[in-house]
């Protein structure tokens, strides 16, 4: 992982530190500090993972004979997955539901919000802030109610105070948890990307604009590539965790049909309602390494633009 | 007639300008269309899903607290709250110092490692594993277990958050402590956490603000409807009818959306809820 983008910046202090910290709490101590965080790390979140790979080369089931004495049986539920078309149908709707609410719909408009409350101060700012990490931070049950109000066929506040009548979560169900998950996370990429134009030495834009650059010159040639790093950190949470949502659940709990069936969603359905629980480790299996070539690829770009 | 270059650029400047100000409107009406029915819902005489000026009442908080789940599902969302957030709390402070103190050969690495694996892990992917795992020790139906997949899938970001906080505190106090003949806990606890308290009050939030609205988890573990908190409970609240009930729904929506809204607010007066240095590319 020479592409981790962290570590060289850090190497120089790390050193520092370390060699002064080395009599300040023996190893011994350390490790003993250590231990609880990393047992609880090993056992609830590595240990799964791991047995997610065994799980998904067994017939394992949640009740009946294949849940006493599971059998092995090598690729078997990786080549039905890959056959069968609900599959690939999750897999589809996961990747329009991750560019769609997460690279498009967040990183643009929290982006956008970023820029836009740059140098605004006082009250107005406070209240866009204010709106957006709400709608980030209260739980995802009263989320999916908020939503589910907004957009209801008969009485949802959408149709009510337009002229039209779609019953949005029916005929766009889709687009409408994009949109959800647009207004559920924008906040954190608002965040981070205030954050960065903060960072920004003012002296770079005061250049370019006195240069006679326009708006999209500045922001291509001077604020995009002093933001990189920012971008592509937020591009990489924010895919990971649209990636793993469960929320749509609540709020179309996968339909119609299985038009929004996503990944996590499929998995519930396979794995714990029809208790298929080797076919679903074999989902899950997928997932991870989905999710494992998503980062991948992400910090392959930093490295490769830091070189 | 062509116009001037001047007045062109001030028709630019103004159309600019009318674009910038509708965009503002557009995405702030974005953010506060959804919210309404949460302010407005639970105070209204005959809530439904359509948000109207209401017809004041108070009523649907009274219905919402005969419902005997209320309390009980609030009281076990702290529970769980409070409990993962110390269990978090503690041991990632504990980790965060020696992983800050010691050199251990790749260990920014492994701890971005383990921050990407938890986003991958904490929930989704991992359901079908954590459920048999959880079923095999015995805590399928337990809070314990609950607490622990959830402190397990935490703590990475947690460490993560915390260790660039303990890099800020100057050795040159710890080696001074040391001299004077203090332990190891003694400095954690007397120097070295006084001065990171900032970086451990937004972890026990963040930790307190994700246990409560976590759904998959109690979910999935839980089976007694009385053990389950509010997250989950929510979905069980029907008419007789068989309807959902939106005046208890609405109601206990209000009600369990205040506390975290209000810890946002007390961290962001307290602290500034902002990125400084813990998160960067």
């Amino acid at each position: 992982m020479t592409a981790e983008p962290e570590a060289a910046e850090r190497e120089a202090t790390d050193e520092e530190s370390a060699t002064g910290g080395a009599n300040v709490l023996g190893n011994k101590g350390a490790a003993a500090f250590v231990a609880p965080a990393a047992g609880l790390i090993g056992l609830f979140l590595v240990f799964p993972a791991l047995w997610t790979l065994y799980l998904a080369l067994t017939n394992m089931r949640l009740t009946g004979l294949a849940a006493a004495e599971p059998q092995f049986v090598g690729l078997e539920n990786f080549l039905n997955a890959v056959s069968e078309g609900e599959f690939l149908n999750s897999l589809y709707v996961t990747l329009i539901f991750v560019l769609g609410s997460a690279v498009i719909g967040q990183a643009f408009l929290g982006f956008t919000l970023a820029w836009i409350l740059r140098d605004w101060r006082g009250w107005q700012r406070q209240a866009f802030e204010v709106l957006a990490i709400v709608a980030w931070i209260i739980p995802a049950s009263v989320v999916a109610f908020l939503w589910i109000a907004l957009l209801d066929g008969d009485s949802g506040t959408l149709n009510t105070l337009s002229p039209v009548n779609v019953d949005w979560l029916l005929e766009y169900p889709l687009l409408s948890i994009i949109f959800f998950n647009t207004w559920r996370g924008t906040a954190f990429s608002m965040l981070l990307f205030s954050a960065a134009l903060n960072s920004m030495p003012p002296s770079h834009l005061e250049t370019a604009r006195l240069a006679g650059a326009s708006f999209w010159q500045q922001l291509r040639d001077v604020i995009l590539p002093s933001i990189r790093g920012h971008i592509l950190t937020t591009l990489l949470l924010i895919s990971l965790w649209t990636f793993n949502l469960f929320t749509p659940y609540l709020i179309t709990a996968g339909g119609p049909g299985s038009q929004t069936e996503t990944l996590p969603i499929y998995i519930y359905n396979v794995a714990l309602s029809n208790g298929r629980l080797g076919f679903g480790a074999a989902i899950s299996a997928i997932m991870l390494v989905i999710n494992l070539i998503i980062a991948w690829i992400y910090l392959r770009v930093v490295g490769k633009q830091d070189a | 007639m062509a116009a001037s270059p001047t007045q062109t650029r001030t028709v630019q400047r103004v159309l600019s300008r009318i674009g910038f100000y509708l965009l503002v409107i557009v995405v702030g009406a974005f953010f506060a269309l959804p919210m309404l029915w949460l302010i407005f819902a639970p105070f209204d005489r005959t809530p439904s899903l359509s948000v109207e000026v209401p017809s004041f009442t108070l009523a649907n908080f009274t219905e919402m607290f005969e419902n005997p789940f209320v309390l009980s599902s609030l009281r076990n969302s702290v529970l769980l709250s409070v409990i993962t957030m110390l269990l978090v709390c503690a041991s990632a402070a504990l980790c965060a110092y020696a992983l800050s103190r010691v050199a251990v050969p790749g260990r920014d690495v492994l701890l971005y490692i383990l921050l990407l694996f938890s986003s991958i892990v904490t929930g989704s992917a991992a359901m079908v594993p954590i459920f048999q795992l959880m079923f095999q020790l015995g805590l399928i139906n337990t809070y314990t277990g609950v607490v622990l997949v959830m402190a397990g899938g935490l703590l990475p970001a947690g460490i993560f958050i915390l260790k660039d906080f303990m890099d800020t505190v100057p050795e040159s106090y710890e080696e001074s402590a040391r001299v004077a003949g203090a332990s190891s806990v003694q400095i954690l606890k007397d120097i070295v956490v006084p001065v990171v308290r900032p970086g451990l009050a937004v972890i026990a939030v963040w930790v307190f603000v994700q246990v409560w609205g976590n759904f998959l988890m109690p979910f999935i573990l839980l089976r007694d409807p009385a053990m389950q908190p509010a997250a989950v409970i929510m979905y069980s609240f029907y008419t007789s009818g068989g309807q959902a009930d939106l005046s208890v729904i609405s109601a206990f929506s209000l009600l369990y959306s205040v506390p975290v809204v209000l810890m946002y607010l007390f961290v962001n007066q307290r602290y500034g809820f902002r990125f400084h240095g813990g998160i960067k590319g």
